[in-house]
C-alpha cells in the first residue's frame, strides 16, 4: 500500500515536472504587409512603450526591402542583454548611423547600430524622456534633476551626450519635468510639463544656447507642455496637455526669431508630425469631470498657420482606432502611420494610410506602439 | 499514550474531513472526542453545502506561516503573491477577481473599503484553528446578511480556549527562524476565568530581513542572479478575546491590533533591480458576537464591530514622482440575525446589517467618501432526510456622500441564491450538491474616488455562479484504508460589468470603467485518504486539481477576445502527503500552477512558465505530563525553482525554517 502511494506521488511529481518547458527568447513575429518598395528608406523602427512595470518595451521593424513587419526584434538580436530592452520606451531616433531609444523606467538611452539594431552601449540617465541631436551631440531631457525649490518634485535637466564616446559632456537645468526638445539654429527648445507638481504645472519652454549650454530664456506658453516640433520656416509647434479637468489641450506656435508665441490653437493635439508644410495632428481630449473623451484627426498648414479642412483618415478606419498614440509620415511617399495603443495592456495596431487618407495596411505591434524612426538608405 | 493516539486519530480525521464536511459524522469516536473539548452551544442547523476546510493537525503539519501559505492548498483559487515574507498576498477564487472574495475573521468580515483586498499574508497561522473556503456562501440560515454578500468567502477561525476537566490555563510559546533572517516569536495564553468564561491572549512579532536570491534567465540568452532587497518587514500582532457561555447561548468579544512597517521591493525590470518604497500599516478592530436561543423556535445572533485602519505609502525616490500618501479608514458594523424554526425540518432566517465606512486620504483634491450600507437577508432552509436546500434573497442599499467632487449614485440591489444537497442513495457518504448565486461587488473607494483615476459613475460588478458537484466520503474504522474522500464540482460563472482600469490620454493617466465580461468554466477536484499502515504508522494524502477556463468576452474587436484572462492557469493542483510515526511527523506538500499569461493576449510574449514547488517538513514531538515540546524543520521550494507569480516580482528559491514550540 505504502509502495503504491509512493509511486503515485513520484508519478505526480514527474508529471508536473515534465510540464516546465525551456524558457526561450520569444522570436520576432514576421508579417508580410506590403510589397517591397524602397523610396529612400530601408525601413522604420517602431518603439513600443509597454505598460510601466511590465518590462515590455519592445522594438519592431518594418522592412521596406521585403515589405515585412518584424514585431519584437530586440531580444533576438541582443539575447544577452539582461531583461531585454526594458521598461517604458519613450522616444526613438536615428542619428549618424546609430539608433537611440530612450527607455524611461530603465533609466537609460539604449544605443544600437541603426542597420542591425545590435546593441552598441547605453547612456545611463535617470528618468530620461526625449532625444534631440545637433553637431554630433545627442540631447536627452530628464525629469531627475536636483530637488531644489519643491521637495516633492525635482527640477529637470538636459544632458549633452557625445555620440562618438557615448559620454555625458554637459548638463543644463531647465524647467520641471521636461519633455520633448527641438533644435533651431544654435538654440535648443525644451518643453517643460511640471507633471509632478499637479496642479502647479510648469508652463514654459526653456531656450538653451547650445554653444554655452546655458538656459537663456523661458517662454511662457501654457500649462503641461509636451511635444515640440519644428517646421521648415523657423517656427516651433508646441502642444499643451491641459489639466484633464477644466483646461483643454491646445497647440501653440513659437517664432524662433523672436522666441515668442505668435499663434495659439484651441485644438486637442496629443501629438503631431510635420511633413513638408502640413502638420498631421491627432488629439485625445479627456475630462475627469465627464469621464468621456473625444478623438480628433486634424491637419494644419504650417506656412499659412491655418487649420485645413477635414481629417487625414478618410475611409472610416478611425472608428477602429481606440486610442491613437503615435503619428508619423514617410518623408518621401507621404504615407501616414498612426498607432493605436488600444487598452495599453495588450498588443496595439499600426495603421498605414496613403497620403489621401485611405488605409493601405495594418499590423499588430507590441504593447503601446508609440514612437517611429525612419531609417534612410545610407 | 492511549489518549495521545486518540488525539492523533482525531487529527487524521480532521485532515480527511478536509473539505468533506466535518459534520457528516465520519466516525462516532471523532464526534465523541470533539464533544469532550467543545464548549459551544449546539447549532440548530448545519450547513447544507460544506466548504473546504483545513484545521487542527492538518494545518499544523503544513507549517504555514500565514493564511496565504495554507489556503494555496484549496482547489479553485489562485494566490496572487508578490513574493517574500512581507509581499502582498491576495486570493482570486474561481477567476472572478480578488475583490469578490470576502474574508471573515472569527465570524465577522474584515473590511477594506479602500481597495477591497485583504492581504492574507498579514494573517498569522499561529493563532488559527481553521481556515475554510466557501464558494458562493456559507449555507447556514442562521448568519448575518453579510455572509450572503460575496461571491466566495474565506472564514478564518482563531483558536478558542478549550480546557479539560481540572485545567486552568494553557500557555504556548513558539519561535520560528530561518531564511530571510526570519525571527518570529509568539506567545499564547489561555485562561479559564470561570466555569463559563475563558480568556485568550495572543501576541506575535515577525521580523524578516527579507533578502533572497532570485534568478532570471533565457535559453541561449541572459542569465542573471541577484539579491531581492528592500523586502524587510516588522510586524506586531496583539490579540485578546473573551469567550463565554450562558444558558442556551454563547458570546465572545475580541480586540485585534496589527502594526507593521515594511519595504516594498517592487518590480524587477531592465536597469531597475530594486526600489526604496515603504509602507506602514496599523489595523485595529474590536468585535463581539452574542448568540442566544430565545425559545425552542427562535434564536438571535448579534454581531458588532468597529475597525480603524491606517496605511502610509512612501515612495521617496527623488528622481521619480515622490509620493507620501496616508490613508485612514474607519468601519462600524452592527448585525442582527434571527432564526425561526417553523417545523423541525423547516427554518427561516431574517438578518439585518448596517455598515458605515469612511476613508480619508492625504491626496490632492480627494473626495473624502462616506458609505452607508444596509443589508437585509431573508432565507429559508429545509432539511429532509435525503434532501436539504436553502434559498436566500439579499437586499443591499448603499448610499454615499463626499466632501468634494461627485458622490456615486445610491445603489439598490436584490440578489438571490439557492443551495441544494441531495443524497440519491439515501446514504450519508454520497451527496450531490449544487448552487446558484447572483451577487455583486460594490466598486471600492479607490475605484470611485482615487484622485485622477476614480470614476464615481461606476456600477457594481456582478457575478452569476452555477455549480454542481458531488461529495463522497467513506470512513472504514479499523481497516488499513481508514478513510477516503472524493469531491468534485463543475461550475460556470459569468462576471459582467467587470471594473477595469482603462487608459485616458497617456499611460500615466487611467480611469476605471465597467467594461469587462468574463466567462469561467471550471472544475474542482479534491481527493484524499488516510492509511493506518501499522499501529504506529499513519499516512495521509490529500490532493486537489483545478481546471479553469476563464475567458475574456468583452469586445469581439479585441485581439484577445476569447483568450484566457491574466494570471489564471488552466491547470493547477496541490498535493499534501503526511506520515506520522510515533512522535515523528513527516509532511510533503506540492503546489503546481500551470502555464498562464501575464497579459490579456495569449501570445508567446506574455507566456509564463508553469511552476511547482515542493515543501518538506519533519516534526518531532516530545510530550511529558507537564509540557509538550515540538520541533519542526522545514525546507520550502526544495528544488530551488525560480518563478514569478506576478510578472517581475520574483519569488524566493529554496529556503529553510525551524520552529520550536513549548506548550504548558
Amino acid at each position: 500500500m505504502q509502495k503504491i502511494q509512493l509511486s503515485i506521488l513520484a508519478a505526480f511529481v514527474l508529471l508536473t515536472a515534465a510540464c516546465r518547458k525551456g524558457d526561450p527568447i520569444v522570436p520576432p513575429v514576421v508579417t508580410p504587409v506590403d510589397t517591397a518598395a524602397i523610396n529612400g528608406y530601408l525601413g522604420f523602427y517602431l518603439l513600443n512603450e509597454g505598460n510601466m512595470g511590465s518590462n515590455k518595451s519592445t522594438l519592431d521593424y518594418y522592412d521596406y526591402t521585403t515589405g515585412k513587419y518584424n514585431e519584437n526584434i530586440y531580444a533576438t538580436v541582443n539575447p544577452n542583454v539582461v531583461k531585454e530592452l526594458g521598461d517604458v520606451g519613450n522616444d526613438i531616433r536615428i542619428y549618424g548611423g546609430k539608433l537611440y531609444a530612450v527607455i524611461n523606467v530603465s533609466n537609460k538611452v539604449e544605443v544600437m547600430d541603426a542597420l542591425t539594431s545590435k546593441r552598441i552601449g547605453q547612456v545611463n540617465i535617470p528618468n530620461c524622456r526625449y532625444l534631440a541631436f545637433a553637431n554630433g551631440k545627442a540631447y536627452v531631457s530628464s525629469y531627475a534633476g536636483p530637488v531644489e525649490i519643491d521637495p516633492n518634485a525635482p527640477i529637470g535637466f538636459v544632458a549633452e551626450v557625445d555620440t562618438a564616446s557615448l559620454q555625458i559632456t554637459r548638463k543644463v537645468i531647465v524647467g520641471y519635468q521636461p519633455e520633448e526638445m527641438a533644435v533651431a539654429g544654435n538654440k535648443l527648445y525644451v518643453a517643460n510639463s511640471g507633471g509632478y507638481r499637479v496642479p502647479d504645472y510648469d508652463r514654459t519652454v526653456s531656450v538653451i544656447d547650445l554653444p554655452t549650454f546655458k538656459e537663456i530664456k523661458k517662454i511662457d506658453v501654457a500649462i503641461n507642455l509636451h511635444h515640440v516640433k519644428p517646421d521648415r520656416h523657423g517656427d516651433l509647434y508646441v502642444t499643451s496637455r491641459g489639466d484633464y479637468y477644466h483646461v483643454q489641450p491646445s497647440l501653440h506656435v513659437i517664432d524662433t526669431k523672436t522666441d515668442r508665441v505668435k499663434k495659439s490653437f484651441q485644438l486637442a493635439s496629443s501629438n503631431l508630425w510635420i511633413h513638408n508644410d502640413t502638420a498631421f495632428i491627432y488629439g485625445t481630449a479627456f475630462s475627469y469631470d465627464t469621464h468621456s473623451w473625444k478623438i480628433s484627426y486634424n491637419m494644419l498648414d504650417v506656412n499659412s498657420e491655418t487649420l485645413l479642412p477635414g481629417s487625414f483618415i478618410n475611409d472610416g478606419t478611425e472608428k477602429n482606432i481606440k486610442m491613437p498614440y503615435g503619428v508619423a509620415v514617410h518623408p518621401v511617399t507621404g504615407d501616414i502611420f498612426v498607432t493605436d495603443a488600444r487598452d495599453y495592456v495588450s498588443p496595439g495596431t499600426l495603421y498605414c494610410f496613403d497620403k489621401k487618407g485611405k488605409k493601405k495596411w495594418s499590423v499588430t505591434t507590441g504593447d503601446i506602439p508609440a514612437h517611429i524612426a525612419f531609417l534612410p538608405v545610407p | 499514550m492511549k489518549s495521545y493516539w486518540k488525539i492523533r486519530f482525531t487529527g487524521a480525521c480532521l485532515l480527511l474531513a478536509g473539505s468533506a464536511s466535518a459534520q457528516q459524522g465520519i466516525d462516532s469516536a471523532k464526534v465523541r472526542e470533539l464533544k469532550e473539548v467543545q464548549i459551544t452551544a449546539p447549532r440548530p442547523v448545519r450547513e447544507i453545502s460544506p466548504g473546504q476546510t483545513l484545521q487542527g493537525a492538518a494545518l499544523q503539519q503544513l507549517g504555514a506561516q500565514s493564511v496565504a501559505d495554507a489556503i494555496r492548498f484549496f482547489s479553485g483559487l489562485q494566490i496572487k503573491d508578490y513574493g517574500g515574507v512581507g509581499g502582498l498576498k491576495t486570493v482570486d477564487v474561481r477567476g472572478m477577481g480578488t475583490n469578490h472574495t470576502a474574508v471573515f475573521y472569527d465570524g465577522i468580515q474584515l473590511g477594506n473599503a479602500q481597495n477591497g483586498q485583504i492581504d492574507l499574508g498579514k494573517f498569522s497561522m499561529e493563532n488559527m484553528q481553521a481556515v475554510s473556503l466557501y464558494n458562493g456562501q456559507k449555507s447556514n440560515t442562521f448568519q448575518p446578511a453579510k455572509d450572503y454578500s460575496a461571491s466566495a468567502a474565506i472564514y478564518l477561525t482563531p483558536l478558542r480556549p478549550e480546557f479539560k476537566a481540572g485545567e486552568r490555563f494553557h500557555m504556548k510559546g513558539t519561535v520560528r527562524s530561518g531564511s530571510f533572517s526570519l525571527f518570529n516569536p509568539s506567545l499564547r495564553y489561555h485562561r479559564k476565568l470561570s466555569e463559563r468564561t475563558t480568556l485568550s491572549m495572543s501576541s506575535e512579532w515577525v521580523h524578516a530581513g527579507g533578502q533572497y536570491k532570485f534568478r532570471y534567465r533565457k535559453e541561449n540568452g541572459f542569465d542573471t542572479t541577484a539579491m531581492r532587497k528592500n523586502g524587510e518587514v516588522d510586524a506586531l500582532r496583539l490579540e485578546a478575546s473573551l469567550h463565554g457561555r450562558m444558558p442556551s447561548g454563547e458570546w465572545h468579544t475580541r480586540l485585534y491590533y496589527y502594526g507593521s512597517e515594511r519595504g516594498l521591493p517592487g518590480f524587477v525590470v531592465n536597469g531597475v533591480f530594486g526600489h526604496i518604497d515603504r509602507q506602514w500599516d496599523r489595523n485595529f478592530f474590536w468585535q463581539g458576537q452574542l448568540r442566544k436561543d430565545l425559545s425552542r423556535r427562535y434564536s438571535v445572533l448579534f454581531n458588532a464591530k468597529y475597525a480603524k485602519d491606517f496605511t502610509r505609502y512612501l515612495a521617496p525616490d527623488t528622481q521619480l514622482l515622490r509620493i507620501d500618501n496616508r490613508y485612514r479608514q474607519q468601519e462600524a458594523y452592527v448585525s442582527l440575525a434571527q432564526q425561526f424554526t417553523i417545523k423541525n425540518w423547516w427554518t427561516a432566517g431574517l438578518s439585518a446589517d448596517y455598515q458605515f465606512n469612511l476613508l480619508n486620504a492625504s491626496l490632492k483634491n480627494f473626495s473624502y467618501p462616506r458609505r452607508h450600507t444596509v443589508l437585509g437577508a431573508l432565507s429559508t432552509s429545509v432539511t429532509l432526510p435525503r434532501f436539504n436546500a436553502q434559498a436566500a434573497m439579499l437586499a443591499t442599499i448603499m448610499n454615499e456622500s463626499v466632501k468634494k467632487n461627485a458622490a456615486s449614485a445610491p445603489k439598490r440591489e436584490f440578489t438571490p441564491s439557492v443551495v441544494m444537497a441531495w443524497q440519491p442513495f439515501g446514504k450519508e457518504d454520497f451527496r450531490v450538491r449544487g448552487f446558484y448565486k447572483h451577487i455583486f461587488r460594490m466598486p471600492t473607494f479607490n475605484d470611485l474616488y482615487y484622485t485622477d483615476i476614480g470614476n464615481s459613475r461606476l456600477d457594481p460588478e456582478y457575478t452569476r455562479q452555477y455549480d454542481v458537484g458531488f461529495t463522497w466520503n467513506k470512513a472504514r474504522p479499523g481497516k488499513i484504508l481508514e478513510a477516503v474522500f472524493l469531491e468534485t464540482d463543475a461550475y460556470y460563472t459569468e462576471v459582467t460589468g467587470k471594473i477595469v482600469a482603462v487608459p485616458t490620454v497617456s499611460q500615466f493617466r487611467w480611469t476605471m470603467m465597467n467594461l469587462g465580461f468574463v466567462k469561467v468554466h471550471g472544475l474542482d477536484l479534491r481527493a484524499g485518504a488516510t492509511l493506518l499502515a501499522w499501529e504506529r504508522l499513519r499516512m495521509g494524502a490529500r490532493m486537489t486539481y483545478t481546471f479553469q477556463q476563464a475567458r475574456d468576452f468583452t469586445d469581439p474587436a479585441d485581439s484577445f477576445y476569447g483568450h484566457q484572462i491574466v494570471y489564471i492557469p488552466r491547470h493547477a493542483g496541490s498535493l499534501i502527503a503526511s506520515a506520522d510515526y510515533g512522535d515523528w511527523g513527516l509532511n510533503y506538500s506540492l503546489l503546481y500552477t500551470g502555464e498562464r499569461y501575464n497579459g490579456k493576449a495569449n501570445i508567446p510574449r506574455n507566456y509564463m512558465q508553469p511552476w511547482y514547488t515542493s515543501d518538506l517538513s519533519l516534526r518531532r514531538a516530545l510530550r511529558t505530563e507537564k509540557k509538550d515540546v515540538a520541533l519542526t524543520a522545514q525546507v520550502n521550494n526544495l528544488f530551488n525553482q525560480f518563478y514569478d507569480v506576478v510578472l517581475n516580482y520574483p519569488m524566493p528559491g529554496r529556503n529553510y525554517k525551524v520552529t520550536l514550540s513549548v506548550q504548558l
